[in-house]
């Protein structure tokens, strides 16, 4: 006990703690926007197409990802291309349209990017997109990169 | 106790400029974690066909232009490379009535694009591009003549762009699949 005295006599010249709310203040914000821009977790692979005569989507709160591309399997293998949409990946299409329906009545302006493999066939986009006429959701952008 | 902390905070570093550090790191992070913007080609589909039918459109206001699995493009039924097709398409819109083959006016003017099962995507994007790249460069030409400024630099929204939007207004529509 008599010990424990003398080193709390000691920490007179101790280092200052002032200043620990507004480290673990600055902590804080910074893993709060981190994870606010974190993206979904893709379970496919996309290796995005290039064009030449693109526009920004200046207003990210009204867009909505479908992603669509070869599943990543374990060990850097690719499966059969599926549709991802936010963490899950759709096994039957008809659910497409229920998703992007509730999406609808939640942001009426929504626009569905669609971000495709670039190796991918027409075939399964064609099929998303009638699910989105029947959802409703109209407005699409396939997301490209800017042709340098 | 608390006798004893009172005596401590008068070895206290001058930590005041802390605040000051903190904020300056914080903005840092702020500015440098903008996520890229999203790019891409944006497109309206057509909605689903009611049981009414559509307004009959001229033969000569559509241009057909069919992406097979092979990836070849074939405008109105002739066999075309996806360089050609700006041009195409550019004559095509901005005919205002002058050859009796190609549309009565732009605002008549309907790029139809219908695609297989098996096309790949990025020739079907390619094409998409050649398309918007031909509205682009007549929206262009047109705010060059009216407004002597490019069309890119008007700013969204405002009166002069939407002006030059409906002299040549993207009338771009997808083809039904086809059954099976």
């Amino acid at each position: 006990m008599s010990k424990f005295q003398k080193k709390q006599a000691k920490t007179k010249q101790g280092v200052p703690t002032s200043a620990m709310p507004d480290v673990v203040f600055m902590l804080l914000i910074f893993f709060m926007v981190t994870t606010v821009l974190r993206e979904v977790e893709l379970q496919v692979q996309i290796d995005y197409t290039e064009a030449e005569n693109i526009e920004k989507i200046e207003q990210k709160r009204l867009v909505s990802y479908v992603y669509i591309g070869p599943e990543r399997l374990g060990g850097g293998r690719l499966g059969e291309t599926r549709v991802q949409i936010d963490d899950a990946l759709i096994d039957d299409m008809g659910a497409i349209r229920n998703i992007m329906y509730d999406k609808l009545m939640e942001q009426p302006r929504l626009i569905v990017s669609l971000r495709v493999d670039r190796d991918s066939e027409f075939g399964i986009i064609t099929d998303v997109q009638q699910e989105l006429r029947h959802a409703g959701t109209l407005r699409i952008n396939y997301s490209t990169r800017r042709q340098l | 106790m608390l006798n004893k902390k009172r005596g401590r905070e008068n070895a206290d570093i001058d930590g005041s400029s802390l605040a000051d550090i903190a904020f300056l790191l914080l903005i840092f992070f702020l500015v440098v974690t903008t996520i890229d913007v999203d790019t891409g080609i944006g497109l309206v589909l057509p909605p689903i066909p009611d049981d009414i039918e559509p307004p009959p459109v001229r033969e000569r206001n559509l241009m057909n232009i069919l992406v097979n699995a092979q990836g070849m493009v074939l405008i109105n039924d002739q066999p075309s490379a996806i360089a050609s097709v700006r041009e195409s398409v550019r004559e095509f819109v901005n005919n205002n009535g002058v050859d009796p083959e190609l549309s009565e006016s732009p605002d008549d003017a309907i790029v139809s694009i219908k695609t297989d099962r098996r096309t790949p995507y990025n020739v079907y994007i390619d094409m998409l591009d050649e398309v918007m790249g031909a509205y682009e460069e007549l929206r262009h030409q047109a705010s060059m003549e009216q407004f002597g400024v490019p069309f890119s630099s008007l700013e969204s929204g405002s009166e002069r762009r939407v002006q030059i939007q409906e002299m040549f207004p993207k009338q771009i529509s997808i083809a039904e699949p086809d059954e099976g």
